[in-house]
């Protein structure tokens, strides 16, 4: 009886240690286990930034972007262009900016209109950005494809997670802020929110912005991982599906829920990537069909439908008891 | 290069036919349904690689539709009478719907897809049937090209007068309009939605046998098949059908004018600048209604 008060007394506290716990984890991760493990860790995180940051956007404002890839593979580019001029964190930010600004440019041009010609516009911006880019290098540099020299796994690692913070944190306090507000607002009712005074489509705009800003870091920093790109590599349909995938999977309501999505589904990748690709995806599609008709809420919204249920029979089962000590007495 | 001009421009027409043929597929289903269906390239996909196994098998690809088709119409009547009709009865609003529709379509994306690359495999499947050249007004082409015109052409202009003039296409008509009010005179709207899902997912099979006969195919090129279909259903105004397959016939030329004069890689570029413009200043598309 105790222990359960405890913790629904001290919740932020304990979520907080938790969180330190997990942190430090992945920090020490690398002194007690193997190089391979270390890149497993690495994706797996990769998977957490791009599935929050698409969430942060799509899950609220209930806009369907189809594109992570597309700022993802952008900060990718940046590194292999860049990474002899300038120092690695210059090139994150710099990423980082060249996705925000490709986003605000997508995001004037269809976030004024009705959400599904936003859907259709980024569904196929994956192979527009690969025949422009294909087309570009050659022109320019005559190649394709670029080596990228690779950086200490453990290096990466860290700077995976301090990402992995930054955004989490960001996104965090976004969704506190009136802002945030805003965008719930906009998925709720987009009608009722204009006339409640909020300017939709500068709010849907930045926030898409915003969400991919973190996108385009995450290719700065996965880029030393992957060795060579080209763009196939860089702009693959697969990295755009995959987070979308996880965060339904995980549930959109709440910031757990896609980072929790990432991790299950990043660390099954791996391991069964290189094998069982084709059955690994397919069913990965008849998960998306039964979670998005049984579990609207994701993994994250069984929670509170289990507690529910449970807190009923343990009532039942209490009143119960009662029942059967009034009848002896 | 001039002279080149008016070849590729026919060329167009005839390859813009079958991108009309499916992107009517996918207008009527979201014109109707409200399902943005991203599984619709997927359909061609299956279309195309059947058309391929089939004429192993010595059938013709010519014929492979008798079979194809309702196969094709059963998977999307399926489909929308069983998972986007319970997505629609559980859904809170219009909006919420498409969100969920356009998720599960994704999932169904994928099973089609796995499901496909497991069975046959990543290969080329190349048909080279009706591929004799043939000469019109000192131009040449394949067989194949004018053969897959006219029947794509007929098709269309099947499907639109059965939707203009059938009792049928009246139902699914308005239904469109307002599935509330439809219902209430007497349509069987659950009916009428699972049968223009079957239409629309029966269309694009065929333009996949179409696809076959013409080029090589293989099961990764639902991809690029669903955004091109995306592309020219906005072009042509969302939910018009017969707006389709005009901006079928366009992106058919444009395509083949970029790639003849200037660079094939630059296509989809090319397609992206056009909707840009579209969206900035009609984004109701060709023939879209205000």
């Amino acid at each position: 009886m105790d222990i359960t008060r405890f913790i629904s007394t001290h919740r932020k506290l304990l979520l907080v240690g938790f969180l330190l716990l997990i942190l430090i984890f992945i920090a020490t991760f690398p002194l007690y286990t193997r190089a391979s493990d270390v890149r497993v860790l690495t994706i797996i995180l990769i998977y957490v930034v791009l599935a929050v940051s698409w969430a942060m956007f799509s899950g609220t404002t209930g806009y369907m972007s189809l594109a992570p890839a597309a700022f993802f593979g952008l900060g990718i580019y940046t590194m292999a262009l860049l990474q002899e001029a300038l120092p690695f964190p210059v090139i994150i930010v710099i990423g980082s900016l060249i996705s925000f600004a490709f986003a605000l440019l997508v995001g004037l041009v269809t976030l004024r209109l009705r959400g599904i010609y936003f859907t259709i516009f980024t569904f196929g911006l994956v192979i527009f950005m690969t025949e422009i880019v294909q087309y570009l290098e050659t022109r320019l540099y005559n190649r394709h494809g670029w080596d990228i020299t690779p950086i200490d796994n453990v290096t990466i690692l860290y700077i995976m997670l301090g990402l992995v913070v930054v955004t989490v944190l960001a996104i965090y306090l976004i969704r506190r802020s009136r802002y945030g507000l805003a965008q719930l607002s906009i998925g709720g009712n987009e009608e009722a929110a204009e006339h409640m005074g909020i300017n939709t489509t500068r709010t849907k705009v930045l926030t898409f912005a915003v969400s991919s800003t973190f996108m385009g870091a995450a290719g700065v920093v996965i880029a030393p991982v992957l060795i060579y790109v080209n763009a196939n590599i860089a702009f693959s349909p697969f990295y755009s599906f995959m987070p979308i995938l996880m965060a339904i999977f995980g549930g959109m309501g709440q910031l757990s829920g896609p980072i929790i999505g990432a991790v299950i589904f990043g660390y099954l990748e791996m391991r069964l990537r290189s094998e069982l690709f084709n059955h690994f995806m397919l069913g990965f599609g008849i998960i998306m069909v039964a979670v998005i008709l049984f579990l609207p809420n994701g993994i994250v919204g069984l929670v509170p439908m289990l507690q529910s249920k449970l807190g009923g029979l343990m009532a039942r089962l209490r009143k119960g008891e009662q029942g059967e000590q009034h009848a002896n007495t | 290069m001039v002279e080149r001009i008016p070849q590729l421009i026919i060329v167009g027409i005839f390859q813009g036919s079958i991108y009309g043929l499916l992107a009517m597929g996918l207008s009527l289903q979201y014109g109707v349904c409200r399902v943005l269906n991203i599984t619709h390239g997927e359909f061609v996909m299956l279309g195309a690689v059947l058309t391929f196994t089939f004429s192993q098998l010595g059938i013709n690809p010519l014929l492979a539709p008798v079979i194809i088709g309702p196969l094709l119409f059963a998977i999307g009547f399926l489909l929308q009478a069983t998972l986007f009709r319970s997505l629609k009865a559980r859904a809170s609003s219009p909006a919420a719907f498409e969100g969920n529709a356009l998720l599960a379509a994704f999932g169904v994306m994928y099973i089609f897809q796995y499901i496909a690359r497991i069975t046959w495999g990543g290969r080329l499947m190349p048909s080279y049937y009706l591929a004799d050249l043939v000469s019109f007004l000192g131009m040449d082409f394949t067989l194949n090209q004018p053969v897959s015109f006219a029947i794509a052409l007929a098709l269309g202009v099947a499907v639109y007068l059965f939707l203009s003039r059938s009792r049928m296409g009246r139902a699914i008509r308005a239904t469109a309009e307002d599935p509330g009010t439809a219902g209430l005179m007497g349509v069987n709207t659950n009916m009428i939605l699972a049968f223009s899902f079957g239409l629309g997912a029966m269309l694009a099979g065929i333009a996949g046998t179409l696809t076959s006969i013409r080029t090589a195919v293989s099961t990764t090129i639902g991809f690029s098949n669903t955004v091109i279909a995306l592309i020219v259903v906005t072009l042509g105004g969302l939910g018009s059908v017969p707006g389709s397959f005009v901006a079928g016939i366009i992106i058919g030329i444009v395509s083949m004018l970029v790639a003849g004069l200037w660079e094939p890689i630059l296509t989809v570029p090319v397609y992206y600048a056009m909707l840009m413009i579209l969206l900035l200043v009609r984004p109701t598309g060709i023939l879209g209604k205000k």
